[in-house]
């Protein structure tokens, strides 16, 4: 569960939130949708801690991620945008490693690492080293290290970006499993559809505020365009305007 | 404690398995530092132990008018060869270079010399070539030994004793020993080690920002419930542990290669003994701290992996600086010297090589001293590391 209130960030001059607040609930898949440099990056970024908030809250199941951040990551398994990996290590090294950080158990490192292997499916190249990968083949390693510790909150940002249409749908089909397996999973994007085909929920954010929030029938109904595009348009021009 | 272990032990694995930084850490700095050394040091003393032995052939004009002189030079390892055809020829020769030096011996010499008027001999050479000009050395050296020679004979035939015009004797005491001289020449070896050193972690210390960053592996690493702090002493320690291995090979390719030196030919006996080894390992590591911190401090602010390498050639070459300044003022080693890290370890060296016995109060300065600003350059590293901008 993701509670985001009201997040302030600025970068000098430059606002990149101006006062953004949406829930993820648990067992739901949310989008973070708005067009490029809407602030979607800076908002994950504020909630997997890396960025400190100039006002306002988050908090990761209760905890708030500026008072207690380390609490916060714990709970978190975040998939940076163009998150690389080691390329002297091998597919399974890479997420053992992550796991080994997360303190997980010595005994059952192995275990978890072949278990996540297995999830996403990447047998095939795990033990070779990922030098070379494609992105398709990154990114699922690099999913596979942010799920190695079993977290209950998934933030991705951008992770179809750069996939193929095959390597889509396998994504598409884990998040899936990740929300009926009760996870709470955040995951933002630019492109319409993909957000359309699979959230429960929609954040629209532009300009470094949250345009709209709703569900894609919620956001249909209140823009009154039938067509989610047009409403996403519509979206970001009410916000724009002001 | 146990996320820098983990840090430090993938660290070690990743980097055992790049090339550059193996190369650089177990190759270049150990191997290229000695051998070049030793290469240069050798062929130094080939050159300077076999000048005064090597036979010299010596073209003269006019040989046929000074036979003794002929088998004088003869005597002297100087082979008397035929000389081109006359004076202007012998110029043109020396001054295009087919000749090195060139001993014309006039006409009017046998007549001279047998009425016991200075006899003119001339030394043609090109005095602005200095290898020429040591051959040119060794012609006019001897030939003033013959002078000396003949004059001598001609005050014993006139009854008076030829130590006569030798009103001083001349003698150099050279109180420097054998293991002192050596330290001339190995003076700068020092400097290889810390160079080695640094080169073992070099990579290592790019990699923990720059090289993360680069990657793109900085973001996920830090959205890891562990702290930052962890994360960089464990980049730290492997570093270190790099810089160990580096500096370790180094002094081994460093004993092996002095072993090959003809260092007792020169009256020079370094003292390099196992036991020099091991304590100048113990000496020159608390070194890699401060180097690791440094180099990970300079390559964090860096925006790239290459602008980081630019910025690191400076810091390779940063401890010569005090070694050089006292080098040249010449100054002697005092205790305000144990205070500057890489001028300590240095002047600590050359007083083992020299065999000289180390002042135990300035090991225990200079090993705090540096552990002490590696420390501290540790803590405004990770400081540094918490900084929002890391991400860049």
């Amino acid at each position: 569960m993701i509670v985001v209130n009201d997040i302030h960030k600025a970068f000098g001059a430059v606002r990149a939130l101006r006062g953004v607040s949406f829930d993820a609930p648990d067992g739901k898949i949310t989008g973070l949708l708005g067009p490029n440099g809407a602030g979607k990056s800076t908002t994950l970024r504020v909630l997997y801690t890396v960025l400190k908030p100039d006002a306002g809250t988050a908090r990761i199941d209760g905890v708030d991620v500026v008072a207690d951040s380390l609490g916060a990551r714990q709970r978190i398994g975040a998939l940076p945008h163009g998150a690389g990996l080691y390329p002297h290590l091998t597919a399974r090294e890479n997420i053992a490693y992550y796991a080994r950080l997360c303190g997980l158990d010595k005994n059952c490192i192995e275990a978890k690492v072949a278990g996540i292997i297995e999830l996403l499916e990447i047998q095939d190249f795990a033990d070779r080293r990922t030098k070379g990968f494609s992105q398709g083949q990154r990114t699922k390693v690099a999913l596979a290290r942010a799920l190695v510790h079993d977290p209950q909150n998934i933030i991705l940002d951008e992770p179809t970006n750069g996939l193929d249409v095959m390597a889509t749908r396998s994504l598409r089909h884990l998040i899936l499993k990740l929300r009926s397996a009760g996870r709470c999973v955040l995951f933002s994007s630019h492109v319409m559809q993909e957000v359309a085909a699979l959230c429960d929920d929609i954040v629209i954010i532009a300009a470094g505020k949250v345009a709209m929030s709703a569900s894609a029938e919620g956001i249909r109904n209140q823009t009154g365009c039938d067509d989610l595009e047009d409403a996403f348009v519509h979206a970001i021009k009410l916000v724009e305007a002001e | 404690m146990s996320t820098l272990l983990v840090v430090f032990a993938k660290e070690i694995l990743d980097n055992f398995r790049d090339r550059r930084t193996l190369v650089s850490a177990l190759v270049m700095g150990p191997l290229f530092g000695p051998m070049l050394f030793a290469f240069v040091i050798s062929l130094s003393i080939e050159r300077s132990l076999s000048d005064a032995d090597r036979p010299l052939e010596l073209a003269v004009i006019g040989a046929e008018r000074a036979p003794n002189l002929v088998r004088y030079l003869g005597s002297r390892n100087l082979e008397v060869v035929a000389g081109p055809a006359d004076r202007e020829a012998a110029i043109a020769a020396v001054d295009n270079g087919s000749l090195d030096v060139v001993v014309v011996i006039p006409e009017e010499f046998p007549a001279q010399l047998a009425d016991g008027i200075p006899a003119r001999v001339e030394v043609i050479s090109d005095q602005a070539n200095t290898q020429a000009e040591r051959d040119a050395r060794r012609a006019r050296g001897a030939l003033e030994e013959y002078a000396l020679e003949i004059a001598a004979i001609r005050l014993v035939a006139r009854g008076v004793s030829p130590l006569v015009i030798r009103a001083i004797n001349v003698d150099d005491v050279d109180v420097s020993t054998p293991s002192g001289r050596s330290a001339i020449l190995l003076g700068m070896m020092s400097y290889f080690f810390i160079f080695a050193l640094l080169m073992g972690g070099m990579y290592l210390a790019i990699d923990t920002t720059a090289g993360e960053r680069e990657r793109g592996s900085l973001e996920p690493l830090l959205a890891l419930p562990v702290t930052r702090d962890q994360l960089m002493l464990g980049k730290i320690a492997a570093a270190c542990l790099f810089m160990a291995l580096s500096l370790m090979l180094s002094l081994c390719s460093f004993y092996v290669a002095l072993k090959f030196m003809p260092f007792e030919q020169l009256g020079m006996t370094p003292n390099f003994s196992p036991l020099v080894v091991v304590c100048a390992f113990l000496i020159l590591i608390p070194f890699a701290l401060l180097g690791a911190s440094i180099m990970t401090l300079v390559a964090s602010f860096t925006k790239s992996y290459k602008e980081a390498q630019t910025w690191l050639s400076i810091v390779l070459i940063a401890p010569t600086l005090p070694i050089l300044i006292v080098s040249i003022l010449t100054l002697r080693p005092q205790l305000a010297f144990m205070f500057v890290p890489s001028l300590s370890q240095h002047l600590l060296l050359v007083d083992m090589v020299k065999n000289e016995p180390v002042n135990l109060l300035h090991v225990a300065i200079s090993v705090t001293s540096t552990l002490a600003i590696g420390a501290l350059l540790t803590w405004i590293c990770a400081r540094l590391y918490r900084r929002e901008g890391l991400l860049g």
